[in-house]
């Protein structure tokens, strides 16, 4: 508690012009912290041990209930401003429009024109956020599976120890850093292979952050891939070989099936975390929506067009600005149907073969 | 030594000298040959000196206490033991007049002929009708899909399964009862028309009449197949084995007619063990 | 109908081959993966360690009573448009509060332009062709010189490129870690006791285990639509700010504590728990003297690969207005400022050629600290690693 107090009056030396609820806030953070430390040092006597018990275990609940409010504090925020952006453009329009126009609300909200011809038609975001989710998913899966069977059905230990972390570090490095990359390296020899092969491709082309987004979940698929097949039972192989099936049919027609659904929930969490990866797309990406088919035109994403409506000038009331959180709405649920999905896909795989350590 | 004359184990029974002529014919057409058979684990050896000779056409099981090396010899038959890195095998295991073990004998094309039945059934992730076309359509067993519904259909009556399967051969394998995977994965075993089918301890983990369904249906498969199997079972490799080994500290102690084996055994170990003293 | 092995091994050959090809496809798979991996390091190696390098020109400059008033005048004139003007612009400062020095002139190595120095590292650069002859000159004269860049360690960010540094971002992202780890670190090994130690298997902690789990997975970018419309919007935090950034983060790093506290709490067996309860330690007695202690390096593993993720994410960041311009070292936790992984995206959108090596260079170092990190936390691994 005093080191609490400290903390909030440090805070208010720091900056004696900060708003009071933020103090507020930031204390309550201060205090939590100090609440442990001053917990931890405290010798009870034996009447007040049962009290003092009881009082941690209030402060140990309070904290596990922070995760609770962070989602809910996510699930609000982003409901709260996607309400609001609903009642300035209908729910039906942001859903099925093709025309992603946000250009009149800004003037609108500078005072010039009425905004009423700005257009917020997510389709094309959308549409953009899955052909680059699926290129990823296209270099991964495959990439990612097969080292993954390599690593458990082939390798040995040796190897496999070694192959494991290295592939970890794909899925370590900051996704800024693969952005860099797709747009310094990867866009200029996609485009060289384009004309090469008489095709245009934009700078922005899909190709580059998809084929980088990619290499990044690799080891997601490959990690979790790894695991489920390591946990299909030995027997069954042995089933198989014993009919004088080879080893590589045992492999595509035994073991895979039997672990498909968990790699089926690997591929799916790599999906996931392709749909909301933002950094890869906000760098080698396009900026333009654009509803195409052609993946070497340059289009834009959902999360591109969620940090551009944040970071303008605008202000915080405007459409455009509210637009962001409605899309991360969508995304937001997207993003956690497939999670879920995922997860009792795994579920399901445990409890055919009764493996715990999944 | 005679390498046409079928081998017990000669140390141990010098004065059994024929004990396989419980049928009229003298001598039954030899499946497997065994000589000077020995397997380490690493540095442990797991089989010693093994000698014996497979018939074919017939049950022949093993018997012995846990640990004495019947798996493990077993799975020298069609090779498994090449799974695991550390066995090293000297001897020879010859059928069909090739050295099993020999360089250049492709073990998947001998596990084709040796079948394996294991002691817990594990279908494939599929269905019923999968688990047995799968396999045989691998080995261009059958090419016309009514070819292939027709070998299903053999197998699985084959394996007295049919009657309880013939209306949900979409189903999956899984969803059967455990004596009735276990009976699956023998009818996938013959699907692929083995000579030899080898079953380790296929009923222990089963009730006792899907045990008795089994024992009955080796009694039948053995018109088609050599049926090696092992058993903790005294009554069962007495009800259903023409010829049984019983195995010691990786040794055979005895090998013989199964009736001669069990009403007047050779060696004292033998009669002990029968007799229910150890093991 | 059985067939000899001669016929089988006949048609074995053809499923041989598939099945070797299936082996060397996955092993191709994983060696892509490597090739990747090594592609990948080499290209942001080539591109980024020339950064750490900078042209410097070597002329002799004088301390005039002009130059006190226009820097240019210390120069010789063909030398002007070749040094920064940053060095250009200081000199007078420098002779205003050092006036004895007005008179004197010494030989020294000034910082070039960013023109220069991508010239002699072989780039495209605009310098006129008099320019690059008079440059080629000096460097056969040995004037001209590629040195360690001192710029880039010790400054903030700039939009003349050659004075541009990683310092600001650095302190930044020290100050946000801070933040974030005074924030996470507490509330997650609280929670991870809480579950682990406490906790009733009853619907409300099943309830937080799902919530955990789910947070670990939810797109990094909504972490920061959350921070800007609560913390930020709500609560007021100045936007931009080390307080805000650290704040939004720590929510992030939460779930990786909690499960990373967790996996260390389990592994302390529950013999010593009982032997502790057997001499009448309360359930947190235990947990304080006993079990935490023993938990505490995988719950500092667990965290310092928390902290490492926090240290390169980006996205959440810029939402919460830490892409700023930010020329001077941060001085407190509520002013704006930047990170590492913000400067890098800033650097990569400056349309200057010499800003791409700035942006490479700047990766080198974020992934350096991060390799550094997740090394010491594999040792911290190994050291206290322990089978009971
Ligand atoms: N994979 C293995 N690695 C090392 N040693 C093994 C392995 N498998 C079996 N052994 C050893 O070889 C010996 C024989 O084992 P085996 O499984 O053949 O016995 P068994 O007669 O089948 O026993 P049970 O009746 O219990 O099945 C045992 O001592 C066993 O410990
Ligand atoms: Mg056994």
């Amino acid at each position: 508690m005093l080191v609490g107090a400290l903390g909030s009056l440090l805070l208010l030396l720091l900056g004696a012009d900060i708003p009071p609820m933020y103090l507020l806030a930031a204390s309550l953070v201060v205090a939590a912290a100090g609440l442990a430390v001053g917990v931890a040092q405290v010798k009870p006597h034996f009447h007040a041990r049962q009290a003092i018990e009881r009082v941690i275990r209030w402060v140990l609940t309070g904290a596990a209930m922070i995760s609770i409010f962070t989602t809910f504090g996510i699930l609000f925020s982003i409901i709260s401003e996607a309400l609001r952006f609903f009642q300035m453009h209908s729910f039906w329009d942001f859903i099925t429009g093709t025309t992603w126009n946000p250009g009149a609300s800004f003037l609108a909200a500078a005072g010039r024109g009425d905004g009423s011809s700005a257009e917020f038609g997510s389709v094309p975001l959308f549409a953009g956020t899955f052909m680059i989710t699926a290129i990823a998913l296209l270099v991964a899966v495959p990439i990612g599976l097969l080292s993954a069977v390599y690593m458990s059905e082939y390798a040995p230990q040796r190897v496999r120890t070694i192959a494991k972390p290295v592939l970890e570090v794909l899925a370590g490095i900051p996704t800024v850093v693969y952005g860099f990359f797709a747009a310094i390296t990867v866009a200029p020899i996609i485009v060289n292979i384009a004309g090469f092969f008489g095709l245009d491709a934009s700078y922005n082309n899909a190709v580059a952050p998809g084929i980088v987004m990619g290499i990044m979940i690799i080891p997601f698929i490959s990690s979790l891939s790894d695991d489920v097949i390591n946990s299909v039972p030995d027997s069954m192989r042995q089933g198989s070989l014993a009919l004088g099936m080879t080893k590589g049919e045992t492999i595509r027609d035994v073991v895979i099936p039997a672990a498909l659904p968990g790699i089926i929930s690997a591929a799916l969490l790599g999906m996931s975390r392709a749909l909301g990866e933002t950094m890869i797309v906000v760098m080698a990406a396009g900026m333009r929506p654009n509803l195409t088919a052609n993946p070497l035109e340059d289009m834009t994403t959902v999360t591109v067009r969620i940090v551009a409506s944040l970071t303008g000038d605008q202000e915080f009331e405007s459409a455009e600005t509210l637009s962001a959180f409605a899309l991360g709405l969508v995304l937001f649920v997207v993003t956690l149907t497939l999670n879920l999905v995922s997860v009792l896909m795994i579920r399901r795989f445990r409890e055919k073969y009764r493996v715990n350590n999944l | 030594m005679n390498s046409q004359a079928p081998v017990m184990n000669q140390q141990h029974t010098p004065d059994v000298a024929q004990p396989y002529t419980r049928n009229e014919q003298a001598c039954h057409d030899l499946s497997i040959r065994v000589r000077d058979l020995n397997l380490w684990y690493g540095k442990s050896q797991a089989l010693k000196g093994l000698n014996i000779d497979l018939f074919q056409k017939n049950v022949t099981a093993l018997i012995g206490p846990s640990g004495c090396g019947k798996s493990t010899f077993l799975r020298c038959l069609n090779r498994m033991n090449d799974l695991i890195p550390s066995v090293h095998i000297e001897g020879l295991v010859e059928m069909d007049g090739q050295d099993v073990n020999a360089g250049k004998m492709d073990e998947v094309a001998l596990r084709r002929r040796v079948g394996m039945v294991f002691q817990k059934p594990d279908p494939f992730p599929n269905s019923i009708y999968e688990n047995i076309a799968y396999a045989p359509r691998m080995h261009d067993l059958v090419s016309r899909k009514a070819d292939q519904d027709e070998l299903v259909e053999k197998a699985l009556r084959d394996a007295g399964l049919w009657n309880e399967v013939k209306d949900k051969l979409q189903e999956p394998g899984t969803s059967l009862s455990g004596g009735q995977q276990q009976r699956l994965c023998i009818a996938r075993a013959i699907a692929v028309q083995p000579d030899v089918i080898l079953m380790d301890e296929p009923t222990s983990a089963l009730d006792p009449i899907s045990t008795a369904t089994i024992e009955d249906l080796m009694d039948k498969l053995k018109e088609q197949f050599t049926i090696v199997t092992v058993t903790h079972n005294m009554q069962q490799a007495a009800r259903v084995a023409d010829y049984t080994a019983f195995f010691h500290l990786g040794e055979i102690i005895e090998y013989n007619d199964t009736k001669v084996m069990f009403s007047t055994p050779a060696q004292k170990k033998t009669e002990d063990y029968i007799s229910g003293r150890y093991g | 109908m059985s067939h000899s092995f001669d016929e089988i091994s006949q048609q074995l050959k053809r499923r041989h081959r598939k099945s070797a090809r299936l082996k060397w496809a996955s092993m191709g798979a994983l060696g892509l993966a490597g090739l990747f991996l090594v592609l990948f390091f080499a290209d942001m190696l080539s591109k980024g360690l020339p950064a750490f390098q900078q042209a410097y020109i070597n002329t002799e400059v004088r301390y005039t009573e002009e130059a006190s008033r226009d820097g240019r005048q210390a120069f010789d004139q063909d030398l002007i448009p070749l040094i920064s003007r940053t060095v250009v612009r200081v000199i007078p400062l420098q002779l205003r509060n050092n006036p004895e020095m007005i008179g004197t002139s010494e030989q020294r190595w000034m910082l070039a332009t960013s023109e220069v120095d991508q010239y002699l590292k072989g780039h495209r650069n605009r310098l006129s062709d008099e320019e690059k002859a008079e440059i080629d000159e000096r460097v056969a004269a040995g004037q001209v010189d590629l040195r360690f860049n001192k710029t880039f360690f010790g400054s903030g960010d700039s939009k003349i490129a050659e004075n541009a540094g990683i310092l600001s971002a650095v302190v930044g992202t020290i100050m946000t870690m801070i933040v974030t780890l005074l924030i996470s670190f507490p509330i997650g090994v609280m929670t991870a006791i809480y579950l682990e130690e406490f906790a009733p298997d009853n619907r409300f902690t099943q309830i937080i285990e799902i919530n955990i789990n789910n947070l670990a997975a939810i797109p990094s970018i909504l972490f920061g639509l959350l921070g800007l419309a609560i913390f930020i919007n709500f609560f007021g935090v100045p936007r931009s700010s080390p307080l805000a950034g650290g704040m939004t983060l720590a929510l992030m790093t939460l779930p990786v504590i909690i499960i990373a506290t967790r996996t260390a709490l389990r592994s302390v067996p529950d013999s010593i728990r009982h032997a502790a309860f057997g001499v009448g330690c309360s359930r947190w007695q235990v947990v304080r003297d006993h079990v935490l202690p023993l938990a505490m390096p995988g719950i500092m593993t667990g965290s310092i690969i928390g902290l490492a993720e926090a240290m390169g994410e980006a996205a959440p960041l810029i939402i919460v207005g830490m892409v700023a311009f930010i020329p001077d070292v941060g001085a407190s936790f509520t002013q704006a400022a930047t990170v590492m992984p913000a400067q890098i995206f800033t650097w990569s959108g400056e349309p200057e050629q010499a800003f791409v090596e700035k942006t490479a260079g700047g990766i080198l170092v974020l992934l350096s600290v991060l390799i550094s990190l997740n090394a010491f936390a594999v040792v911290l691994r190994k050291k206290f690693e322990r089978r009971w």
